[in-house]
Parts: C-alpha cells; sequence; structure tokens
C-alpha cells in the first residue's frame, strides 16, 4: 500500500531563529548597562523598568484587542518589552510614574499600533515615547541624580518608590544637592557662557574620558553591542557609523580647538550615544534595510547628534537624531539597493 | 587583476571567489555514508516516465504486450529532449498516466514494465576507441543514451554541449559539491569509483572541445579529493583538476559555482557557457563513460535514501522506474515518527505526495522526514525588517522588499527589483525570525510576473494584429482608390484621346476640304 504524505514547500527545515528569540537576546545584552545603572544612580532604574514594561504590556494588549489581532504571539515576542526597556533606561530613575504612562501611551498606541503595528512602524516607538515626554516635561525629565560616587545621598528602593510615586524627596542640608545637571549639559552650559572644556570636565561630575558613571554604563552597553554583533542580532553597519562619524567629525575639531570642543571619547561615553550605536538607532523596523543604507543612516544618526548637541537646545539629540533618521530611511533604502547577481 | 571573461574561465579554479551570502548548514551526511553503494533487489514493476528531462516527453516505441531487453529503447526523443530506455527486461503491461517523480511533481505517461527477473541485456554498441571519434560523434552517441544532467535540472546533455560548441569552451566545470544537507549520492559516487568520473570528463571534454575540466568538490571531502586526484594521474589526465571550494551553501548551484570558481557573475538571463564555461553534474560524468565505454544508456543511478524518517538511511544504485516505496522497503522501511517525503534536499528538495512516484534521471536523494526534522507549523509573524534575508541571499536581493511588493501585488515593482533572478534556494527563508514563507511567496510572485507577461504579450500581439489589419485596410483602400483615379485618369486620357483623334479627323476631312490642288485634281 502507497503511503501518502503533505506536500509543504520547501526549505523543510526549521529556522533557527524567532522574533522572540531576536529580542529577548537583545534584553540579554541589555542587563549588564542596566546592573551598571543601578549601581551608578540607584535602584530607581528597576522602578522605571518596571512601570514601562507593565503600561506597554498594557497598551500592547489593549490595541491588539482593538484591532483584532490574536494577543499571545504578539504579546510573547517582547517588541513592546524591548520598547519599554529602552524608553526606561532614558530616564532619571526618579521621574514620576506618570513620565511612564505618557510615553509608553505615544510609545505603543500611536506610533506603533496606529502605524500598523510590529513591523509597520516608521518611527523608533522608544525614541517617539521619549521625545514627547522630553519635550513636554522638561523638568521631570532633567531631575537627574549625580552618581554615588559623589552623590550626597543615593536612593534605595523605598526612596525611589516614594520619589516615584509620591514625589517626594528627601531635604538635604546643601541646596540642590540631590539632582544635579548631567555632564552634557554642564558642558553645554559652561561652553555657551565661553567657558574652556579643560576647565569644565576639572568638575566631579567628569570622570576619565566621559561622565562620572556614565562613561562605564556606556562601556558596559558597548559590551552587550558587541555580543549582539558577536551573535549576527544587530548588523555591524549602524553601530560601526554612528561611532565612526562621531570621531570622524569630532576629532578634527578637538585637534584644532580643545577649547571649546570636547574630545571625541567624550562624546561617545556620555548621553545616550553608546546606547543608541547599538540598540535603538539598529532598530530594523524604523531604520534602513540596505547595507550601504545603514551606513547612511548610521553615519546620520552620529552627525545629527552632534549638530544638535553643539548648536541645539537640548544637551543630548541623539532621540531627535534617531527620529529624523527614521524620516529618511526610505529614501535612502530606495538609492542604496545592492546590485542584483548578474546585472 | 585579470578582467577578461576568456582569461578568468580559463583560469577557472586557480583562486577562489566567495560569493554574496549563503549559510553554513549543519549537512547531515554522515548517516547515509556508513554501507556501501549497492543495488537493491529487483522490484515486481518499473514503472517509467516517458518525461523524466527538460524537454519535451519522448515518443513511446512499444505497446502493451511487447517484451522489451534491458537498455531497449522505449521511447524517442523529441525535438527537444532525450529518449528513453528500459531499465530492465520484461513484458510491457502498458502505458498509463499517474506520478512521474520530482520533474514536476504532477503526472504524465509512464511505461509498465513487469520484470522477468533476468535482467537481459539487448544488444549493446560500445564506441570503440573514442578518443579518435570526432566530437560530434560522441554527441550523437550521448544523446542516444539518454543522458541528462543528473544533478537535479535533467538538461539534456547534448542540448548543452551543443550549446556550448558555438561559444568555444574554456573550461569544462564538473560540479562535485553537493552542497544540500543530507544528499550524498554523488561523494558516494566519487569515492567508489574516481576513475569514472576522471574517464567520463575526458570524454565530456572532448565532446564540449574544451581547453581543460575542473573538478569541483566540497573541502570537507578529503578522501574524496585523493581518490580522484589518483584517479586523475593513474589515467594521465593532465589536463583534468580537482578544486576544493569551501562548503558553503548553495555553492553547488551553477552559477554560484561559476563566481566561487572564476569570481565572473553570469549575466542575468544568460548561461554560462556565455562566459566559455560549461558546468555538469559528476553523475553525468560517470554516465556518459558508461555509454560511451560500455555501450550502456542511462538505465540507473544513485539514490541517497536517508533522514530520520527511514530506518537505515544509505545510497542504493537503483534502476529508473523504480517505485520509491520499494527503496524505501530495503531501508528498512519508515521509522514511527515520519511526518514529510521530499525528492532532493531539505533546502529545495520537492515534496512528494506518496511514495508511488518512481525513481527518475533527476532523483538523488529520498529524503524522508520526522516531525523533528521539520519545519513545525509556526505562527507567521510580521516581517521587522531585520536584513538577515538580504545577508543570505546569493543573489545579492533583498528578499524582504520582494515579498512587501508580492503581498502589495506590485508587479511591475517587482520586476524592477529583480525578483526573477532569485534561484530559490530558501536561505532567507530559512534565515527568517518572522517565519515567513519567502520561497514560496517568489515562486508565487514569479508565476504571476510571467502570466502578466504572456497577457500583456497576447495583447501587444492583438494590438499589434489590430494595428496591422487596419493599415492592410487603410492600404487597400488606398489602393482601391488610387486604382480608381488611375482609371477615372485613364478614362478621361481615352476621351481626351478621342476628342484628340476627332479633332485630328476633323482637321484631316477639313484640311482636305481646304486644300485647294486636292479641289483641283
Amino acid at each position: 500500500m502507497n503511503r501518502v504524505f503533505p506536500t509543504q514547500q520547501a526549505p523543510h527545515m526549521p529556522s533557527p531563529r524567532t522574533v522572540r528569540g531576536v529580542m529577548l537576546q537583545v534584553l540579554y545584552a541589555l542587563v549588564p548597562g542596566v546592573a551598571a545603572h543601578a549601581w551608578y544612580f540607584g535602584p530607581g532604574i528597576f522602578l522605571q523598568l518596571g512601570l514601562a514594561c507593565g503600561f506597554a504590556l498594557a497598551f500592547e494588549a489593549l490595541m491588539l484587542r482593538w484591532r483584532g489581532r490574536p494577543l499571545r504571539p504578539f504579546l510573547n515576542d517582547y517588541s513592546a518589552v524591548l520598547t519599554a526597556v529602552l524608553f526606561a533606561l532614558c530616564l532619571p530613575p526618579l521621574a514620576p510614574w506618570w513620565i511612564a504612562a505618557i510615553g509608553m501611551l505615544f510609545a505603543i498606541v500611536i506610533a506603533k499600533h496606529l502605524y500598523g503595528g510590529l513591523g509597520h512602524n516608521i518611527f523608533n516607538p522608544a525614541m517617539v515615547g521619549y521625545v514627547v515626554v522630553l519635550i513636554s516635561f522638561p523638568a521631570a525629565m532633567t531631575q537627574w541624580l549625580p552618581p554615588r560616587e559623589i552623590a550626597a545621598w543615593t536612593p534605595d528602593f523605598l526612596d525611589a518608590c516614594r520619589a516615584v510615586f509620591l514625589g517626594t524627596l528627601p531635604v538635604l542640608p546643601e541646596i540642590d544637592s540631590v539632582t544635579r545637571a548631567t555632564p552634557l549639559d554642564t558642558l553645554k552650559t559652561g561652553i555657551s557662557q565661553g567657558r574652556f572644556v579643560g576647565e569644565l570636565r576639572n568638575s566631579d561630575l567628569f570622570g576619565t574620558f566621559g561622565g562620572r558613571g556614565w562613561e562605564w554604563i556606556a562601556n558596559w552597553y558597548l559590551l552587550g553591542g558587541l555580543y549582539l554583533l558577536y551573535r549576527r542580532i544587530i548588523s555591524w553597519q549602524v553601530p560601526v557609523a554612528v561611532l565612526l562619524s562621531v570621531v570622524a567629525v569630532t576629532l578634527p575639531a578637538w585637534l584644532l580647538d580643545a577649547g571649546t570642543n570636547p574630545q571625541p571619547l567624550q562624546h561617545l561615553f556620555s548621553g545616550g550615544l553608546m546606547l543608541a550605536a547599538f540598540y535603538i538607532a539598529t532598530d530594523p523596523v524604523s531604520g534602513c534595510a540596505s547595507p550601504r543604507g545603514r551606513l547612511i543612516f548610521g553615519a546620520g544618526v552620529g552627525i545629527l547628534t552632534l549638530v544638535i548637541r553643539r548648536w541645539g537646545g537640548y544637551p543630548d539629540g541623539i532621540a531627535f537624531a534617531v527620529l529624523l533618521m527614521n524620516l529618511a530611511a526610505p529614501m535612502i533604502d530606495r538609492f542604496t539597493r545592492p546590485r542584483i547577481y548578474g546585472r | 587583476m585579470k578582467t577578461d571573461p576568456r582569461e578568468l574561465a580559463s583560469s577557472a579554479g586557480e583562486q577562489l571567489h566567495r560569493f554574496h551570502g549563503g549559510l553554513r548548514l549543519r549537512h547531515n551526511k554522515k548517516i547515509s555514508c556508513q554501507q556501501p553503494v549497492e543495488r537493491p533487489p529487483l522490484p515486481e514493476r518499473l514503472y517509467v516516465p516517458l518525461l523524466q528531462h527538460r524537454g519535451t516527453p519522448a515518443t513511446p516505441l512499444i505497446k502493451a504486450g511487447d517484451r522489451v531487453l534491458k537498455g531497449q529503447c522505449i521511447g524517442a526523443s523529441g525535438p527537444r529532449g532525450a529518449p528513453i530506455h528500459a531499465p530492465s527486461s520484461g513484458l510491457v503491461l502498458g502505458l498509463e498516466e499517474g506520478p512521474i517523480g520530482h520533474l514536476t511533481g504532477q503526472t504524465g505517461t509512464r511505461v509498465v514494465i513487469e520484470l522477468d527477473g533476468e535482467d537481459r541485456w539487448g544488444a549493446l554498441e560500445p564506441l570503440s576507441d573514442w578518443l579518435e571519434q570526432s566530437p560530434d560523434v560522441l554527441r550523437r552517441h550521448i544523446q542516444a543514451a539518454g543522458i541528462v544532467g543528473l544533478g537535479g535540472a535533467v538538461f539534456p546533455t547534448e542540448e548543452k554541449l551543443t550549446s556550448g560548441q558555438a561559444a568555444r569552451i574554456e573550461t569544462l566545470i564538473l560540479n562535485g559539491a553537493e552542497c544540500e544537507p543530507y544528499i550524498s549520492c554523488d561523494e558516494m559516487l566519487m569515492r567508489e569509483h574516481p576513475r569514472y568520473i576522471v574517464e567520463g570528463a575526458r570524454m565530456l571534454r572532448r565532446a564540449a572541445e574544451a581547453e581543460r575540466v575542473v573538478i569541483a568538490i566540497e573541502d570537507q571531502m578529503g578522501a574524496v579529493h585523493k581518490a580522484l586526484d589518483r584517479a586523475a594521474r593513474q589515467l594521465g589526465a593532465g589536463s583534468v583538476r580537482v578544486v576544493r571550494i569551501p562548503k558553503i551553501y548553495p555553492e553547488g548551484g551553477e552559477r554560484q559555482l561559476v563566481q566561487t570558481l572564476t569570481g565572473m557573475e553570469v549575466p542575468a538571463g544568460s548561461h554560462p557557457h556565455e562566459l566559455g564555461l560549461l558546468v555538469m553534474n559528476v553523475a553525468t560524468a560517470a554516465a556518459t563513460r558508461t555509454a560511451l565505454k560500455e555501450g550502456k544508456p542511462l538505465l540507473e543511478r544513485n539514490v541517497t535514501v536517508t533522514g530520520n524518517g527511514v530506518q537505515t538511511p544509505r545510497n542504493l544504485l537503483t534502476l529508473l522506474g523504480t517505485p520509491v516505496s520499494h527503496l524505501i522497503a530495503c531501508c528498512g522501511g519508515y521509522s514511527d515518527d515520519v511526518a514529510r517525503l521530499v525528492v532532493g534536499g531539505p533546502m529545495m528538495g520537492v515534496p512528494l505526495p506518496s511514495d508511488a512516484a518512481p525513481v527518475v534521471k533527476g532523483t538523488n536523494c529520498l529524503l524522508a522526514l520526522s516531525q523533528d526534522d521539520i519545519r513545525a507549523p509556526q505562527t507567521e509573524m510580521p516581517c521587522i525588517r531585520c536584513g538577515d534575508c538580504t545577508r543570505s541571499c546569493p543573489a545579492q536581493l533583498m528578499p524582504q522588499d520582494l515579498h512587501f511588493h508580492i503581498r502589495n501585488q506590485q508587479w511591475d515593482a517587482l520586476a524592477a527589483l529583480g525578483v526573477e533572478s532569485c534561484i530559490e534556494c530558501g536561505c532567507c527563508d530559512f534565515v527568517c525570525p518572522s517565519h515567513i514563507p519567502l520561497t514560496n511567496w517568489f515562486r508565487y510572485g514569479k508565476g504571476e510576473l510571467r502570466e502578466l507577461q504572456r497577457e500583456r504579450h497576447a495583447a501587444e500581439h492583438a494590438r499589434e494584429r489590430h494595428e496591422a489589419r487596419t493599415a492592410r485596410l487603410a492600404t487597400a483602400k488606398a489602393e482601391k482608390a488610387a486604382r480608381l483615379a488611375r482609371r477615372k485618369a485613364r478614362l478621361a486620357d481615352q476621351d481626351g484621346r478621342k476628342q484628340q483623334i476627332a479633332a485630328a479627323l476633323a482637321r484631316a476631312k477639313g484640311g482636305r476640304r481646304n486644300r485647294p490642288e486636292d479641289a483641283d485634281s
């Protein structure tokens, strides 16, 4: 008797990769950076991560139901969680709880689902959320703590809860010592007041090559990014282009006039640059798809960030740079298609 | 840097190049290489399809009730194709419609032969001293022996040789790179009969009028390399070289192999022979040797029966027309969790709906996959544009873009993006984290494009015919008008002439009247 078989088409081998797996790998790669963040700025970051993830999943579920999509595969793909984590990593650890709620509302509901959900969003959802709260609530978004080594006070988990949910900070003897400007902010204000970089860098806010504390968090992000490159989760073009373009622009400026231009390492290891280079600008959905396009995309992010840092109204311009390049991505892709074999 | 295609073609294999993308896959070949290749016991009946090649089906030369001998021609080659021979002796039961194996996955006419079990040969006509014969004679013999490309494309070998003849071939490439996982029939053939391949290589070189032969094998086939090298030395075949190439799927694809060996890309819509190269499978070379030296037409081939879905995977030297079920039974039958049966490898193989299909010239591997081996039905997620497909595509396409345009039915954009260059290797499909069946989409897209082109062509043809007809009618009308005008003019002319004549007559009359001398006389 002849046996009958189902006829699915080739290839017949199972795929080794899943969307969920890719997202999880990125999350794993962030672990050392997050741990360093918690070490320098207290456990408030965990609270922000938890809040953002909670809101993100809630909004995701709501929108999936509303759009009539299956819940399970999309809630399990960790894409909303990754958006939430990247968003939360940009927040001051003691930012009020509603910042996360509003940020995730814009990230998940508007930037992601109203554009068609996973795979269809034009803008990086985490950056949309971040930019909305950054522009709308500047006071809450600039309440950064100094790193542990120089802080008069580092909050424990309970302090963080009180600050996030009730908005109460402890009263300390010295004025304005709970929150302080970030290193990038200090540089920007200082240079605009005609002071020199060398002089500004004497402040205890600065470390060996970047901002104190910040430089080590960025180092751990870099390490995680290298892991992602090794596992081929992200393409090398974007981070390499971001970092190289920053060095290429800042190195000559620094060599010409070290007084008003910070050194390249200072740029690389402060603000969100390292995080953006490996985790945010590499978002495939809103970025370029062609290999050459990714180089251009990365270079654009790097250069726009510098332009905003130097001339813009914000100390760090990475989020704006990413969103602006998101706008340009389809056009870049159009002009950078690879040559087809034999044509 | 050499840039002249001729020079590059003549130095094929001296320097290796890397093609774009590709995958390093686990090859799973060992399981079927444990035992030597053997002939399975004869089945009761053979089902020999008349179409086992690319081209037109052969015309049957037998009818029900005929006795056939082994090697007897039972199907004459159509205008483009190859003849079919009886793989063993027996009684023709008739012609019937049925599954014909992998070529189209569809049904076709098959000659059913009930074997007498004696395996009696008909008259053999070996070519005495092939070295003395002209390439033309060699090609004719290759055609008469029904030899087609045994790598799976089953293109008639003689046709390929002839098409190459016009282009002057520098290098004949013998493809021994079995890039798909699981398949080991060529590796076993090269291991066990290296001399056949080297001899066949020399014959094909002469038939193709090529300068040299490069046999490309995978760098992991160490034993094969030694065996082939030794055979080449023993036979004094100086023009035959063995080259080991890195194992990156799909390096055995014709275009990828050409790129690996020469660094050249075969232009789209063109063939390697236009670059002075001819690519053939190693098994084709061995079949050529058997045909020319022993006079035996193509009646059997190595078939890998493998996968976790069979009890004892192995290679079998199988008569064409043997039912797949017979081969599986010879390998201990299916295992309990067999889930899919495939002809070919796991990346590009064609699924068989039933094991009633026979082994044909293009059947290199029967892969019985267990439940664990196959792609479980996974939820398809939206494309996240990760670009893994672009990175892996050996045709340098952007599969995600193609997929997007197929889904949106944007056929012109799809054609502009070069979907026709897709070789359906399955790399993009394999790496896609969203589990989008990309290869299937591309097959569909190509089909739609071809249909559209056919329609457009038909419409264009109709338009041209309509225009031609309008033009023809217009010319006819104009001609008619012109004819009428001419006739009118002629009539008018006649009138004029009449008047002239009348006037002349009148003048003449009048003249006569007025002439005084006439009047006088």
